[in-house]
């Protein structure tokens, strides 16, 4: 009796430390530390991609949908990895679209009639003072909302409601409700395109520099836990890692070159640049669109805020017990406005990277948008009940979703119908994350 | 030890009421350098209430605080930790999402030299503080939710002794541990005592009180009802002290004391 009592503590605390019993797959999930949600999105992933390449006859899969589908995402993908830290802090911001709607027209108007008359037109700063005045404006937007509901202790959803109407009329204001064409060349670069691509080399480099920021990232981990003595994954697993990450980034960047010019705009460039035209056809490669690497950068960026900073840490506390937070003298207050004011900033990203797409900024843009951002940040694993969220999760959730309208498309299915899908999706998504969630813990 | 020193911790004629009831009524407790002192009471009587002014998590409405005789100005819980007062709350107050290092840390996390988390560092000093408190503790990477009701009160203890605290307030800290962790945080408190620190228990077991206390405030619907030195009463007379608030005749009765007729 002592003997089996004495046995079964024994093995739990070794299953506790990581290695010994368990199955091959879930001896592999604990010893590589892979976060087992994510993986099931990016397996949802895969099989609605899969699922529409079957459908529409293998239009899904090829290297143009699959590039169209990384620059449709951008927008709401970064406004998603802020949303993570709305959410996560119990808050909700309903006015990203209509942020993103104004601040877009702001930087329209700034260098499509305003710049021009005190620069002159196409003066290579018009497209950073542009940036800059929306970044800018966007910032103040995003404190101002998150004072009201810090310091005067108005609800979240109320404000960024009201916030909602109100920029989405301030839109209006600036320009009478004319659309403001075209943006500045340069500008445009954030939209994508031809132009808006670094080409296959720069690609091929950003794809390297990343593998080798993996590799770097493993081994100062691995550093680090053995200064102090603590475990360590096995050797194998942190092969596993690197070499996986360095798949997936190399596949990424292949695939970007896998996308060609289009032939007009090949044979433009090959005139304008005197290039005899080969027969079988000339290969530009697109490479990544700058969008994506925006998008990607704003990623980064921010998970390196959330989980490397003191902030970060602040926002998760603050997420997780808001009272104990404050009691341990955080001045949680401070941390809404600057979430809120980060959020408001990367609606101005947003903003830059869909004016610049469309080459115009109007009245309309970003509707809707608030619905997409906080469906993808749901989706992507940030529980609404707060202090549970990943921004890589979020940006997943803005692919995944894009993904279903993109296919939607692809198959001719109508608009209503794609809201339709979309809505239900996302409660079906929820619904297996409770369930998931359940049988975690 | 007639007290000739100043005091480390003087509150008085502390008031505080939340809408219209009077949760502290002018209450006046002090606390010397390396004493126990315990709070007892009845469930309501005001003890959280008067120590959360003292750790800023309430304002008073009237009285006063002195540290170390001068006039305290404690408005919120960073003002306090400036004084050197650590709390360990009735509630614990962790956040339940992170792991014990954040919450050890929380507020004046560690930083490498780039102005990030230094996380390796701070779950060093993690393992070295709750091997001290509870060896058995292993879960490090776990969400505080994860753990048991023991192991997140060994955790809101940890954190509180882990910045040389000056005052500690320990309200309830061992409610919900087993009979080993409770004689763990038995030695410590007399550990910490032997390093001149201060420390407010509070605590509804009689036994631990008589047991580690130097002296007792006992409190009654937010009136103290007196004060004795542990050595001067007996178990049954602080019992009546809390129940009946009857002052006996080794004790110093307060503002809360009962009239006798
Ligand atoms: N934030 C608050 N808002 C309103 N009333 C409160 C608040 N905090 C405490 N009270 C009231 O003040 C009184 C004293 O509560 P307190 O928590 O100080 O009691 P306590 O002596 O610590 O009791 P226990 O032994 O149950 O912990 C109670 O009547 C309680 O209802
Ligand atoms: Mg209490």
């Amino acid at each position: 009796m002592a003997d089996t009592a004495h046995s079964t503590t024994n093995s739990t605390t070794s299953g506790g430390t990581g290695q010994a019993d368990g199955n091959l797959v879930a001896r592999f999930f604990r010893a590589t530390e892979i976060d087992t949600r994510l993986l099931g999105m990016i397996g949802a992933l895969l099989i609605i991609w899969v699922g529409f390449h079957i459908m529409t006859g293998g239009l899904f899969l090829t290297p143009r949908n699959l590039w169209f589908l990384s620059v449709q995402t951008a927008s709401v993908a970064v406004m998603a990895t802020g949303m993570v830290l709305v959410i996560v802090t119990r808050n909700i911001d309903l006015s990203v679209g209509s942020i993103l709607g104004f601040t877009g027209m702001i930087m329209g108007v700034l260098q499509a009639q305003f710049l021009p008359q005190v620069l002159g037109f196409n003066h290579p700063a018009t497209w950073a003072i542009a940036l800059a005045g929306g970044l800018i404006v966007g910032g103040l937007i995003g404190a101002f909302q998150g004072a009201i509901i810090a310091f005067l202790n108005v609800p979240s959803f109320i404000v960024t409601l009201g916030g909602l109407l109100v920029w989405r009329g301030a839109t209006w204001y600036v320009t009478s409700g004319q659309t403001v064409a075209p943006m500045d060349a340069n500008f445009r670069l954030m939209g994508g395109g031809a132009d808006g691509s670094i080409g296959a080399t720069w690609s091929w480099i950003v794809g390297i520099l990343a593998c080798l920021a993996i590799v770097a990232a493993i081994i100062n981990g691995r550093r680090q836990r053995k200064r102090f003595h603590f475990p360590r994954r096995p050797i194998w697993a942190e092969y596993v890692l690197a070499a996986l990450g360095c798949i997936i980034v190399l596949g990424v960047v292949s695939i970007a070159n896998d996308y060609y010019w289009p032939i007009n705009i090949a044979r433009r460039y090959a005139e304008a640049n005197s290039i005899p035209w080969p027969e079988s056809g000339l290969f530009i490669s697109h490479g990544i669109a700058v969008p994506v690497l925006i998008a990607i950068a704003a990623g980064i960026v921010m998970t390196f805020i959330a989980t490397r900073l003191r902030f970060g840490r602040y926002v998760f506390a603050i997420g997780g017990n808001p009272e104990a937070a404050e009691l341990a003298g955080i001045k949680t207050r401070w941390v809404t406005v600057k979430i809120f004011a980060l959020m408001g900033i990367l609606c101005a990203i947003a903003a830059a990277i869909s004016t610049a797409r469309l080459n115009a900024a109007t009245n309309a843009q970003g509707e809707l948008d608030e619905l997409y951002t906080i469906a993808a940040a749901v989706i992507g694993g940030t529980s609404l009940s707060g202090g549970v969220g990943t921004i890589a999760g979020a940006m997943l959730g803005a692919l995944l979703m894009q993904s279903l309208q993109s296919g939607m498309v692809l198959l001719g299915i109508d608009t209503p119908f794609q809201r339709i899908v979309v809505g239900a999706v996302l409660v079906l998504a929820v619904w297996l994350d409770t369930v998931y969630r359940a049988k975690a813990k | 030890m007639t007290e000739q020193t100043t005091p480390l911790v003087e509150m008085k004629n502390i008031s505080i009421s939340f809408g219209g009831i009077h949760a502290v009524e002018n209450a006046s407790v002090d606390l010397f350098p390396g004493e126990v002192v315990a709070l007892l009471g009845h469930n309501g009587a005001g003890k959280s209430t008067l120590i959360k002014i003292l750790s800023g998590a309430y304002r008073r409405d009237e009285g006063e605080i002195l540290i170390n005789g001068e006039p305290a100005d404690i408005r919120n819980p960073r003002d306090a930790k400036k004084y050197g007062i650590e709390t360990i709350y009735q509630t614990l107050a962790v956040a339940d999402n992170v792991d014990a290092a954040a919450n050890l840390y929380l507020g004046r996390e560690l930083r490498t030299k780039w102005g990030t988390l230094d996380d390796v560092a701070m779950e060093a000093s993690t393992r070295e503080v709750m091997g001290r408190l509870n060896p058995n503790f292993r879960r490090f990477k776990e969400p505080v939710k994860a753990l048991s009701g023991g192991q997140r009160q060994s955790v809101a203890i940890a954190r509180a002794i882990l910045f040389d605290a000056r005052i500690l307030i320990m309200d309830e800290p061992t409610a919900a541990l087993g009979p080993q962790e409770t004689a763990q945080v038995g030695d410590l408190i007399k550990q910490l005592k032997r390093e001149g620190i201060g420390i407010f228990l509070i605590s509804h077991d009689i036994h631990d009180v008589f047991d580690l206390a130097d002296r007792v405030f006992v409190m009654k619907n937010g009136k103290v009802v007196g004060h004795a030195r542990t050595g001067d009463v007996t178990k049954d007379e602080v019992l009546g002290m809390i129940i009946l608030g009857k002052v006996p005749p080794g004790a110093s009765p307060g503002p809360g004391a009962m009239k006798m007729a």
